[in-house]
């Protein structure tokens, strides 16, 4: 036979071609569930890992079902938030659902172009809170998460993940879990520049900044505006904690220590002509 | 029996597609850093490389000759993008890991290459052993640099302390791509001086 022919050639190229979609469309679509199960228990585990629930090694190891059922019994209630913090919508926790990292990717552009987001949260019994970042790295996408304590501004955990950075250099934010325990203790201050800050030749001891990697200043560099990105997105969020300080108050919410501190003003008796109905609200009462 | 013996050993050592044909020098200096990426990595090119061999030597009498390298791409991107879904719901850990470099095995020179000068003119059966034994002399020579890789840039093995747990200080030049093609050379270089008639005069 001509196989050299047109006619031939082209009727041959279509049906291969033909053959080769079906083969991949039924793969896709016979693993697909398969697939979004894994992908569903990496965010959980790596939820779980920032919010301090063991490490994500080991829940990787334990496989998908301990994730999910762990994350089930421990989770009290997930939803998004907006730039004010007010709650958008829940989600389903008795089916474990989840924002993946191409829903985190969607909700970037809309905290990169101003429009109204709606950002997933994880509250758990315990009270940690946990927050993801995503932004870009030096080849592709990081993401991750912070673990907060109740209050919302202490870091208990982080953890993070990239797509593509370089193994042994920008990759040490996930593969270096002394770079996520860094983390654990520092805190947001919203009155910063930057609530939070990865600092290339060391933190020196600040409360809301780490070391960044040698050698990864990109990729320092990149989860560090991811963190003040995604963190200035939820700072209506994270900041609504104070709220509680009424019912509350001394339980869980570390800001009403300094309760005695703004209305001190008042005392001083003699600035308090100048000052009046400046910010010393709390002096009207005392007329 | 003399010639497929031929055929599954050629690739290894005297054919062998990094150190003497230099093919897939890319992906040799992306995934050597780590021995479970390489292995994963040297795995899922014997799988690629043998089954896109069978699959077009079993096609080879139908193909246009015009088209065929673009029905070789095809069924090469087929098994490749067959392989990574398989890892995705399989090995979804190790897929993470090696993330683009599965989906480059496409352009892997050794792939099209062996299909070029092998699966087209020879029957099945050969095709796919020379297909799998050139997997292999790629694996090899990936295993060899990412175990020094390893080893000295990151003190471990599979992840494994052994060096960093007597205190040695990890070599960061290790880590990086030039040191895999410093690596390379010296393997080159070992194996020529072994298989003395590979040196040119």
């Amino acid at each position: 036979m001509n196989t050299n022919n047109n006619i031939y050639t082209v009727v041959y190229t279509a049906v291969i071609v033909i053959i080769v979609s079906a083969v991949l469309a039924f793969a896709s679509s016979s693993l697909k569930s398969k697939q979004e199960a894994n992908e569903k228990a990496e965010v959980i585990s790596q939820i779980l890992t920032a919010g301090k629930f063991g490490e994500k090694a080991e829940w990787t190891a334990k496989g998908n079902d301990a994730i999910l059922s762990f994350y089930k019994e421990n989770i009290a209630e997930a939803y998004t938030v907006n730039a004010a913090g007010e709650k958008v919508k829940d989600l389903d926790v008795t089916n474990a659902q989840v924002y993946t990292v191409s829903d985190l990717k969607a909700q970037n552009y809309n905290i990169k172009d101003g429009n109204e987001t709606s950002l997933p949260v994880y509250v758990f019994n315990n009270g940690t809170v946990v927050v993801p970042i995503y932004g870009a790295g030096l080849w592709g996408p990081v993401w991750g998460y912070l673990g907060f304590a109740a209050d919302r501004n202490n870091i208990i955990g982080a953890y993070f993940d990239h797509a593509s950075e370089t193994p042994g250099l920008g990759g040490k934010i996930k593969d270096d879990p002394a770079f996520r325990q860094m983390f654990e203790g520092k805190k947001i201050d919203f009155s910063d520049v930057t609530p939070f800050a990865i600092v290339k030749g060391g933190a020196n001891g600040k409360a809301n900044a780490i070391d960044a990697i040698s050698g990864a200043t990109m990729t320092s560099n990149g989860v560090s505006d991811a963190i003040n990105n995604w963190i200035n997105a939820f700072k209506g969020f994270l900041s609504s904690a104070e709220a509680c300080c009424g019912e509350h108050e001394g339980e869980h919410c570390g800001n009403c220590e300094h309760e005695g501190e703004h209305s001190g003003n008042c005392e001083n008796e003699g600035q308090h002509e100048a000052h009046e109905g400046e910010h010393c609200g709390n002096c009207e009462n005392e007329k | 029996m003399g010639n497929l013996k031929e055929t599954i050993l050629n690739p290894i050592t005297k054919g062998n597609p990094i150190t003497v044909l230099v093919l897939g020098i890319c992906s040799s200096l992306a995934v050597t850093v780590e021995l479970k990426g390489a292995c994963v990595m040297a795995l899922s090119v014997i799988a690629v490389t043998g089954l896109s061999s069978l699959v077009i030597s079993l096609l080879r009498k139908t193909i246009p000759n015009r088209v065929r390298i673009i029905v070789q791409l095809v069924v090469v991107a087929m098994m490749v993008i067959l392989v990574d879904q398989l890892l995705k719901a399989f090995a979804y850990a190790i897929d993470k890991q090696l993330s683009v470099y599965i989906g480059l095995i496409i352009t892997n020179c050794i792939v099209m290459g062996r299909i070029e000068a092998f699966a087209l003119g020879n029957k099945p059966i050969p095709s796919l052993l020379d297909g799998l034994a050139n997997g292999v002399g790629y694996g090899a020579i990936l295993i060899i640099i990412a175990f020094f890789r390893e080893l000295f840039g990151s003190g471990t093995l599979f992840g494994i302390p052994v060096l960093s747990a007597i205190g040695y200080t990890n070599n960061g030049l290790m880590i990086l791509p030039p040191m895999a093609l410093i690596l390379l050379g010296c393997v080159i270089w070992a194996q020529r001086s072994i298989q003395k008639d590979l040196q040119e005069k």
